[in-house]
């Protein structure tokens, strides 16, 4: 077993472990301490992946951001804090064959649709290319030839997203006539 | 030898994070060690300024706080996008920045629109 | 693979010891990965005994301002053995894990708190040649870090089961998340100009330091700085006389301390980062780059100017921290946070849209401009921005105190009926 393989294994058994301690775990904080962990193994592969700007960017949004946004939410709800019940209600089959259904869906798709080859020989990148590709990334998001007009309609969405937001978060302003 | 064809520099990384917490639990575990453990009631009650602790810590939480958060994962989210743009910068030309301003002045526009609804002001 | 001792000690002597063991041992994985073990236990440990230089410091220079002597006793007149005594102090307490805490979340917190700390110290250059590991996104990696600092304070104000320390957490989270946003966008500036996102390129980048082109935007990256170590103007989490001290107001002996050292940790940091990026972080008018030989082998002398020339930047701009704690009163929550979000945000994208387009009509109009050039069309849009914000302040206070003067007058007279009466 080369490192490599070493702490891959080590970040996805983090990740399945700390995922599956977010469903099972009964007090809703922890659950989401769990989620926390879980993306943090993402991260790690991510790392092994050597995508680093991803990982940076999994620990700034879901982390820092999400996460937090989620426990305000716990907090912001007195009974759920409190909440003991078991996690498993009655959608829990329901929820568990969606899992195994898109679990096998997703073997389905690495396993048959991509030949086996590009798991055996990686395909070769040149170190320059490798520094420099973040700086790639950045120039291709406002290229008119790549992907500039997905990078407008993100920035789009998330200004509906922050405009939903607050409209549904914050009380109607009454008119003042 | 084989594995990694181009060095992971984030390895590094992950070995601090794997290392660091050691750091920080030697001197927690050379406290717990030389500390005296004398626990009683009284003093693990928590501190509310001498006045007997009286129910459980959850207190009304702000709703505010959380309208702050929510405006801070879209300029999070915002941001992660335009850092790649802005080490690009160089290589750019002037309609690439017209977009990358463009990102910019939607953004500023949602903060308008939260600061015009009155989330801003705390309440 | 033969390691000559002189050669080591030459290298240990210019600061390039680290680099020179990875570049030895890079052909073998077990001796690479023990000597970077070595590396991080280096770079983990010396911040955190700087904390006790920086500590004593502060108090120092924090008493000297309030007219006080500070630390006297312990360690000769000038008590320099204050904080080994405090620790060792710290050390002796007991440890009281207070009654229905949350054990996981109480004692997690102070660990991730020196975590997030120090792992912002794997990317800083503190000479040419010599950096944890030079990362294409290092400014991106240190803000995904400190970011994910907030996550102890919620466990430790959570883990405490206690209302002061959970209200305390409410407002740090607040507040952290909230300067986080000023923090991103003026860091984008220098990023910009330097086309680079690594903080060696940050440095190389700078012929001129950025503060000469951007003051406007270093002025706000050093107000969010502050507000993100939690300092004094806004150092709300320990109001004292509001919330006890906040998040760690259930912590005892060691792992009180261990939260007082991560943010010191995060103090020294934030200057550091603040000199990288806008005062040229290592560089000292080119004594940096000094070379010599010493018993045949090349002796970088500029590593050891270069690291001088950070520690004295970095030690300006912690005076600066100091001095403001010295000075100023602390902000209110909503103070706090009606100033980031309706001055300090707007600001800083008028900062960054105004250094986006300039820059690059600069290199249309001018093909081949001069670093001097630059920074003077730079320096003059900022001043532009600097006297158009003072001007809308100005009129906003204005009008602002208009609205009031009826109010105060009607509230002035009755005092002064009462004063002649007598």
């Amino acid at each position: 077993m080369t490192g490599e393989q070493f702490v891959f294994l080590a970040v996805s058994g983090l990740t399945i472990v700390a995922g599956i301690l977010v469903v099972t775990l009964r007090n809703l904080f922890h659950a989401a301490l769990a989620m926390m962990l879980s993306f943090l193994g993402v991260a790690g592969i991510y790392i092994t992946l050597g995508a680093g700007f991803l990982a940076a960017a999994q620990l700034l949004i879901y982390i820092g951001a999400i996460s937090i946004l989620i426990i305000f939410a716990i907090m912001l709800t007195r009974r759920m804090m409190q909440a003991q019940d078991t996690p498993f209600n009655s959608q829990a089959g329901a929820g568990l064959l969606t899992a195994v259904l898109s679990f096998i869906l997703l073997v389905f798709v690495i396993t048959r649709l991509w030949r086996n080859e590009i798991f055996d020989s990686p395909p070769e990148v040149p170190t320059a290319i490798m520094n420099q590709i973040v700086v790639q990334l950045g120039a291709d998001f406002v290229s008119p030839d790549a992907y500039v007009i997905p990078f407008i309609v993100a920035s789009m969405l998330l200004l509906a997203a922050l405009i939903g937001a607050v409209y549904v978060a914050w009380p109607q302003v009454e008119d003042e006539a | 030898m084989e594995g990694t064809p181009v060095q992971n520099d984030w390895y590094f990384i992950l070995l601090f994070v794997v290392l660091s917490p050691i750091l920080a639990a030697v001197p927690m575990l050379i406290n717990y060690l030389l500390g005296p453990r004398k626990p009683n009631f009284i003093k693990q009650q928590t501190y509310e300024c001498g006045v007997e602790t009286v129910g459980d810590a959850w207190v009304q939480f702000k709703v505010q706080y959380y309208i702050y958060a929510l405006v801070f994962v879209i300029f999070d989210i915002e941001a992660v996008f335009l850092f790649p743009v802005a080490a690009a910068y160089g290589q750019l030309p002037l309609f690439a920045i017209g977009a990358a301003v463009l990102f910019i002045l939607l953004l500023a526009d949602g903060l308008a629109y939260a600061w015009g609804r009155g989330v801003l002001e705390w309440v | 693979m033969q390691i000559d001792p002189i050669e080591l000690l030459v290298r240990a002597l210019d600061l390039t010891i680290l680099a020179y063991l990875r570049e030895q041992f890079a052909e073998q994985p077990t001796a690479l990965l023990i000597v970077n073990i070595v590396i991080v236990l280096t770079l983990a440990t010396v911040p955190l005994l700087m904390v006790f230089v920086v500590g004593w410091t502060e108090r120092k220079v924090l008493a000297r301002m309030q007219d006080r002597i500070g630390p006297n006793r312990v360690g000769g007149r000038y008590g320099v053995l204050q904080m080994v005594a405090d620790v060792v102090k710290m050390m002796t307490k007991e440890v009281i894990i207070p009654a229905g805490a949350d054990r996981w979340a109480y004692l997690s917190a102070p660990v991730l708190a020196v975590m997030t700390s120090v792992l912002l110290f794997a990317v800083l250059p503190l000479a040419p040649a010599v950096i944890g590991v030079d990362l294409n996104v290092a400014v991106f990696y240190v803000l995904a870090i400190s970011s994910v600092s907030v996550v102890a304070i919620l466990l430790a104000g959570w883990g405490s089961n206690n209302k002061y320390a959970l209200l305390g957490a409410f407002r740090s989270v607040a507040q952290l998340v909230s300067y986080e946003v000023p923090m991103i966008l003026s860091i984008l500036v220098p990023i910009l100009l330097a086309r680079s996102m690594s903080t060696i390129g940050l440095v190389e980048a700078q012929n001129i330091p950025f503060i000469v082109f951007v003051p406007v935007a270093a002025l706000i990256f050093f107000v969010s700085s502050l507000a993100e170590t939690g300092r004094s103007p806004f150092d709300l989490l320990e109001a004292e006389s509001e919330i006890v001290a906040g998040f760690h107001t259930e912590y005892t002996g060691m792992y009180f301390g261990l939260f007082m050292a991560g943010e010191y940790i995060a103090i020294m940091f934030m200057c550091a980062l603040f000199s990288t990026a806008f005062l040229g972080g290592y560089r000292f008018f080119g004594l940096e780059e000094l070379t010599t030989t010493i018993m045949g082998y090349p002796f970088f002398v500029g590593n050891l100017i270069g690291a001088a020339a950070l520690f004295i930047k970095s030690a300006i701009i912690f005076f600066v921290f100091m001095w403001l704690r010295g000075t100023l009163p602390r902000f209110r929550i909503d103070q706090l946070l009606n100033f980031n979000w309706k001055f300090m945000v707007p600001l800083s994208l008028v900062l960054l849209f105004t250094v986006a387009v300039l820059d690059k009509l600069i290199f249309v109009w001018f093909p081949d401009i001069s670093d001097g050039g630059r920074a003077l069309i730079h320096l003059a849009s900022n001043f532009l921005i600097a006297a158009a914000t003072i001007e809308i302040l100005r009129r906003r206070i204005q009008r602002q105190r208009r609205a009031l003067e009826p109010a105060v007058v009607a509230e002035a007279t009755p005092d002064l009926e009462h004063a002649h009466a007598h």
